[in-house]
């Protein structure tokens, strides 16, 4: 039996069902009208975390040992009194290393720290004060922090990304941070501004639990693979489609197997040619294979958008799921070779993870 | 002081629809209504203490916004927008 967190324009849905059958059904529902940016459960606890902006009310993280219950609001989840600037949203909340650590990363591109399960959070100040900040630029999405990536057993290592600023990284458990975007090419600006170091519109990253040096990344064009932890990155989006897209997703047994799910970018949006494929890589991305068995062949034009692609288990089993802003969840429960349309007619997806 | 009215969810959060509240402007009364009920902080004003967007104030049924002068015997009502999508 999976479960998935589905986060919508209208609310929080936890779908329940079995991944080789493609029979799953709407168990919980929970913020009704609400956008709900993302939603987790921490393996560790068990508890279940999910960001919700109320168009009326602000952002907030809230937490439960049960969705179909009551909820707590999380504290501290706020900028700092006196400036300028109000938070906006959450994107995205993940597992640290350390026991009851967590992170939230949001707009615009403050990164929240967690020491008791998710309950309270405090603002990670050396990122938020750091000398460069005056200089990030949004993207289309805002000033978005949307990718923590620990490191697997050493909680001083970390990753994250902004867009439209870059990838930065922490050795020392976010007191420090440098950017480091040395080999991915914004080919949105002229040739003669790309010296630019805090400039790059990162869309995603995953890193490979198996080789934690190894990561995947979807860029605003491109697609790219660091083999030393994120120092330096190298484009690897040939034989692909579109090299635009959003999410990325790896494969914890094979840290030469990722996915990703490309869309004619960037004013469209949209899976190319109307028809939907999930492309792989079994080989670091040197080379690209469609794995569309199942999905819309035909006049489907759907937008997948970054946080709406995730996996459960690994290997021949892995199986993938991914929703779009159409209201669809896709799954497969082999690794991406054969797929079933699992839930329809949902409010607009903006977030998928396996619980 | 004021008398202010809230609707759900903030109502729930407060512990009801009707609340006396002292403050001379709109800003003051609603930092105040923070202040005696601290499970509203963040939802009304923002943490920069500014009036949410998408969140009304009607003193004695007019449109306000943080610096309309506040009354002893006014009404402030404090409502959604019809905004949204």
């Amino acid at each position: 039996m999976a479960e998935l967190l589905v986060g919508t324009k209208k609310g929080l849905f936890r779908l329940e069902g079995d991944a080789g059958n493609g029979g799953f059904e709407v168990t919980a529902r929970a913020f009704a009208g609400q956008s709900v940016e993302y939603a987790m459960r921490d393996p560790r606890s068990g508890r279940y975390l999910a960001s919700v902006t109320s168009w009326f009310y602000g952002p907030k993280i809230w937490v439960t040992d049960d969705p179909a219950g009551e909820w707590q609001q999380a504290e501290g989840i706020a900028l700092p009194e006196g400036e300028e600037q109000a938070l906006e949203r959450i994107w995205v909340i993940v597992p640290g290393e350390a026991d009851g650590v967590l992170y939230a990363g949001g707009a615009p591109g403050p990164l929240f720290e967690s020491r008791d399960g998710g309950v309270t959070w405090e603002l990670n100040r050396p990122l938020w004060e750091h000398p460069t900040r005056s200089d990030w630029s949004p993207g289309a999405g805002g000033l978005c922090l949307h990718t923590i990536a620990p490191w697997p057993g050493d909680p001083q290592k970390l990753l994250v990304a902004i867009s439209a600023v870059g990838v930065w990284l922490s050795d020392d458990g976010g007191e420090t941070w440098r950017h480091s975007n040395t080999g991915i090419v914004p080919e949105y600006v002229p040739e003669d501004a790309r010296d630019n170091p805090i400039q790059h519109c990162v869309h995603d990253v995953r890193r490979a639990p198996g080789r934690p040096e190894r990561l995947f990344m979807q860029f605003h064009g491109g697609v790219y693979r660091s083999d030393d932890a994120g120092e330096t990155w190298l484009d690897v989006g040939e034989g692909l489609p579109s090299d635009f897209g959003f999410p990325v997703v790896v494969d914890p047994a094979d840290p030469d197997s990722a996915y990703v799910i490309p869309l004619i970018g960037a004013e469209d949006r949209t899976t190319p040619g109307g028809t939907v494929q999930v492309w792989e890589t079994r080989d670091a991305g040197t080379s690209w294979t469609a794995r569309g068995e199942g999905l819309p062949a035909r006049d489907a034009y759907l937008t997948v958008l970054r946080e709406s692609f995730d996996s459960h288990g690994e290997g021949d089993g892995l199986e993938l799921y991914f929703g779009a802003t159409s209201g669809e969840v896709f799954g497969s429960a082999d690794a991406g070779a054969n797929w079933a349309q699992i839930a329809d007619h949902l409010p607009p997806v903006y977030s998928v993870r396996t619980a | 002081m004021a008398q202010v009215t809230l609707r759900a969810p903030l109502s729930e959060l407060c512990g009801g629809r009707s609340h006396e509240i002292e403050g001379a402007t709109v800003s003051d009364v609603l930092a105040a209504l923070e202040h005696a009920h601290p499970s509203i902080a963040g939802w009304v004003l923002d943490e920069q203490g500014r009036i949410r967007e998408h969140v009304n104030v009607f003193v004695n049924g007019t449109h306000g916004v943080a610096e309309t002068q506040v009354g002893p015997d006014d009404r402030v009502q404090v409502l959604p927008a019809i905004t949204g999508g």
